[in-house]
């Protein structure tokens, strides 16, 4: 068989973001995986308390005081007591990748009992292409040991970019409160050995606990929006970062994968918490997902911001009757492009909004 | 100062607690009815039996508010719990070689308690060689000739196409269809797979098109929907086909295998997924269940190559025939699934050599996908035989100028549609 090429670390490409509220103890699990790779840390609650960071990591770390003093007024759109806050990461990150991840989140072992690289899994799913256009019976054909299926048409075996890699979880599964209520004990054991790409035109669930993406092809439709404090709901974050970069995503060409690699996910949260924060979601999801899936963007929108912002416009137009939280999120999409934009200025040198605290 | 609860209220507080013990509201005046109702509802007490309850007091009143706040009882279980009634079920085997003895020996364990249709390829010459201990009929030439009329007809049951026309004869509801050069495969444990089962299992329990759940099939035991998964979505969709997979040699194309001659699909993916609505596939026939009483007229034998062979490598039927069904099911509700069962598919045939014959159909392909990728069909189609009609008008319109094998499709696809309504009704009026 043909010699595998390694795969390559990209350590000074990529920035692992982590929002936290409590302590960051589960790096030293990941310290083989992490080292080489620079952090960044979103501190979300109470500003005055000291987040501990392990010994030897490369780091920046922003709390709610940061956020306010770089963003001014516009750091309205980033949530408060709320893990959403993460995204403040993706904005200040000057790297071409971002892979995030949860403070209860530990290294898995896979059927053979080898620790799992999670890192080195989703590298490997975003530089390798995805294929959304006509489903591949044996999954990702770029993987080792498969390939494209008879009948998959040869000019559609080159793929397009890979702008998101989404992984799974084994042990606490990433159930919605209603679900966790009747299936308290239930765990997930299975390793499905496999990475797929999502179909065009077919929208997911988007879990944040573990995934990575293409900040430059797809950075600016990562928008966690406005969950926690002050906010009618809570846990609907990723879904609605995920179903914006899906459609995004679908109209410029570009892939999302799922599947491997796979973290072991320790925590699982109180379910009567979680259903109060779900509750207004749960029914909302129901206009929301006829909405995502009826978007149609113009042509003339050709970057992600330009999607972005149409996406903003048409959210406050169809979805702001079924409750004004809609068009505050709206609002709230506008000033987070203004803000990245501000950040990330194109074709000119990043701004220094340096926290950096080296080893 | 607050006013006094009525006595009314205080009676109604009384029945509400009590409700479980009552059986006969007919008694009730009117309003105190309607009144009563209103208060169960706030109170989140209304369960089945208490709505047969008030539904048979027979209060016009009391059954508008039902149907206008569409209050339905539930007559079936959302999921129904799988038994396979073996009469339900057909395997068909398309015999390409003579001697099929090791092939069913090594698939009696699972074969053994079902009905088998084995029909011979027409081109074959000779006996076949069938163990006992099955229960089966066996189909060749002669028969084929005598349901079809030995005139030429546009259907075409040669080589792999033979089993097409067991699923015209069977009258099963599910029907499981694997490759004679195919053997049972061992699971990631080492355990020996029941591909016939886990068809079964497929077809039987809900598909889900509209939104693709993370965690693969959620009515898989140990799994479930995922969170910002929409609720109503969550019942899914009858399923039409099910697609497995291969171990060892895979359904790859001859010049996939070709530039690959040692690649042999060693990974056991332990899944079942639903493809989503409106994605096209690549459907092989080696391995597949479907629901004959859902999508058997869109199983169409149509798409031949000129020089269509007796490998895989040399035909491309079952990727015309599987997309059709893909079509179909999306335009009616139903769904497709993908993943386990996996089998074993031993070793046959030579890649390069076949590379000859099915660039034909790899050229093909090119035309073919986006063909089906954009096909819409009309509100009229609301049965399977319908759709397949329409498609066939579609594929004469669309295809047929780039090339004469889609002439041939296209008949092909309203003959095929003909002899299912011949040959259907035919069999459920001896039945009768």
């Amino acid at each position: 068989m043909a010699g595998v090429s390694p795969t390559p670390l990209l350590k000074d490409e990529l920035d692992i973001v982590i929002p936290t509220i409590r302590n960051l103890d589960f790096l030293e699990m990941w310290r083989p995986f992490f080292q080489p790779y620079h952090l960044i840390i979103v501190q979300d609650g109470d500003p005055s308390k000291t987040i501990k960071v392990p010994e030897g990591f490369d780091y920046e770390l922003y709390n709610r005081n940061d956020i306010n003093r770089i963003l001014g007024p516009k750091a309205s759109c980033i949530s408060f007591k709320d893990s959403a806050c993460r995204c403040f990461g993706y904005m200040v990150s000057k790297k071409k990748y971002i892979y995030t991840i949860d403070d209860d989140c530990f290294v898995a072992k896979d059927p053979s009992g080898k620790d799992i690289n999670a890192l080195e899994q989703h590298i490997k799913n975003i530089l390798s292409p995805a294929t959304p256009y006509f489903f591949n019976t044996l999954y990702d054909p770029y993987r080792d040991g498969t390939d494209f299926v008879r009948g998959y048409p040869f000019s559609l075996r080159e793929g397009v970019p890979t702008a998101v890699s989404h992984g799974l979880w084994l042990n606490i599964p990433d159930y919605d409160a209603p679900t966790q209520l009747v299936k308290p004990r239930e765990r997930n054991t299975r390793y499905v050995d496999a990475v797929m790409t999502i179909p065009k035109g077919t929208l997911f669930p988007m879990c944040g606990m573990n995934l990575a993406f293409n900040r430059e092809l797809i950075g600016p439709a990562m928008y966690f929006g406005l969950m926690g404090d002050g906010q009618p709901i809570g846990r609907y974050d990723d879904m609605w970062a995920g179903w914006c970069t899906k459609v995004i995503c679908d109209h410029l060409g570009l892939g999302i994968k799922t599947g491997l690699p796979y973290i072991w996910h320790s925590k699982a949260s109180n379910p009567f918490v979680n259903l109060k924060k779900e509750y207004k979601g749960i029914y909302w999801q129901e206009e929301i997902i006829p909405f995502f899936q009826a978007v149609s963007l113009p042509k003339e929108c050709t970057t992600v911001q330009q999607c972005y912002t149409e996406l903003a416009k048409q959210v406050k137009a169809k979805l702001a009757n079924v409750d004004p939280y809609f068009t505050k999120l709206a609002d709230a999409m506008v000033t987070w492009i203004e803000a990245w934009d501000e950040l990330n200025p194109s074709g000119e040198a990043p701004a220094k909004t340096s926290n950096v605290k080296a080893k | 100062m607050r006013k006094p609860p009525t006595l009314l209220s205080l009676t109604i507080d009384i029945a509400l607690l009590n409700l479980s013990h009552i059986s006969d509201l007919s008694f009730l005046p009117d309003h105190v009815l309607l009144e009563l109702f209103l208060r169960t509802l706030r109170a989140g007490k209304l369960t089945e039996k208490i709505l047969k309850l008030f539904v048979a007091t027979g209060k016009d009143e009391i059954l508008s508010l039902i149907s206008e706040l569409n209050i339905q009882l539930i007559l079936t279980p959302v999921l129904p719990t799988i038994n396979i009634r073996d009469d339900e079920v057909d395997i068909v085997i398309g015999a390409l070689h003579l001697d099929l003895t090791s092939f069913m020996e090594d698939w009696r364990a699972v074969f053994s308690r079902f009905h088998l249709i084995i029909v011979q390829d027409p081109d074959l010459k000779g006996d076949l060689k069938i163990p006992g201990g099955f229960s089966f009929d066996v189909y060749m030439k002669s028969d084929i000739e005598s349901v079809v009329g030995s005139s030429s007809s546009s259907v075409v049951f040669s080589g792999y196409s033979c089993r097409y026309f067991g699923y015209l004869v069977s009258h099963k509801k599910y029907i499981i269809s694997i490759d004679d050069d195919c053997i049972p495969a061992k699971d990631d444990k080492g355990e020996l797979i029941d591909a016939v089962a886990q068809h079964i299992t497929n077809l039987m329990t809900p598909a889900t098109p509209f939104f693709f759940n993370t965690l693969y099939d959620p009515f898989r035991k140990g799994t479930d929907f995922v969170r910002g998964y929409p609720f109503s979505l969550r019942s899914g969709v009858q399923c039409g086909l099910s697609c497995g997979l291969w171990l060892n040699l895979a359904d790859y194309d001859a010049p996939t295998q070709a530039l690959k001659p040692g690649q042999r699909n060693s990974r056991f993916v332990d899944a079942v997924l639903t493809v989503p609505a409106r994605a096209m596939l690549p459907v092989s026939g080696i391995n597949i269940g479907f629901d004959r009483e859902l999508v058997g007229p869109a199983m169409v034998p149509a798409f031949r190559l000129a020089k269509e062979g007796k490998f895989r490598w040399e035909t491309v039927e079952d990727i015309w025939s599987g997309m059709c069904v893909k079509v179909i099911c999306d335009h009616l509700g139903y769904g497709v699934k993908s993943g386990l069962p996996y089998v074993w598919r031993n070793e046959r045939g030579n890649a390069v050599e076949s590379l000859k014959k099915e660039w034909e159909g790899v050229k093909l392909m090119e035309e073919v996908v986006p063909f089906f990728q954009s096909m819409r069909l009309s509100q009229g189609a609301v049965t399977a035989e319908d759709c397949v009609i329409e498609m066939a008008a579609a594929v004469k319109e669309r295809l047929e100028p780039l090339d004469p094998v889609f002439a041939r499709a296209s008949e092909a696809m309203v003959e095929w549609v003909k002899l299912w309504k011949v040959v259907t009704s035919r069999l459920s009026n001896s039945a009768a």
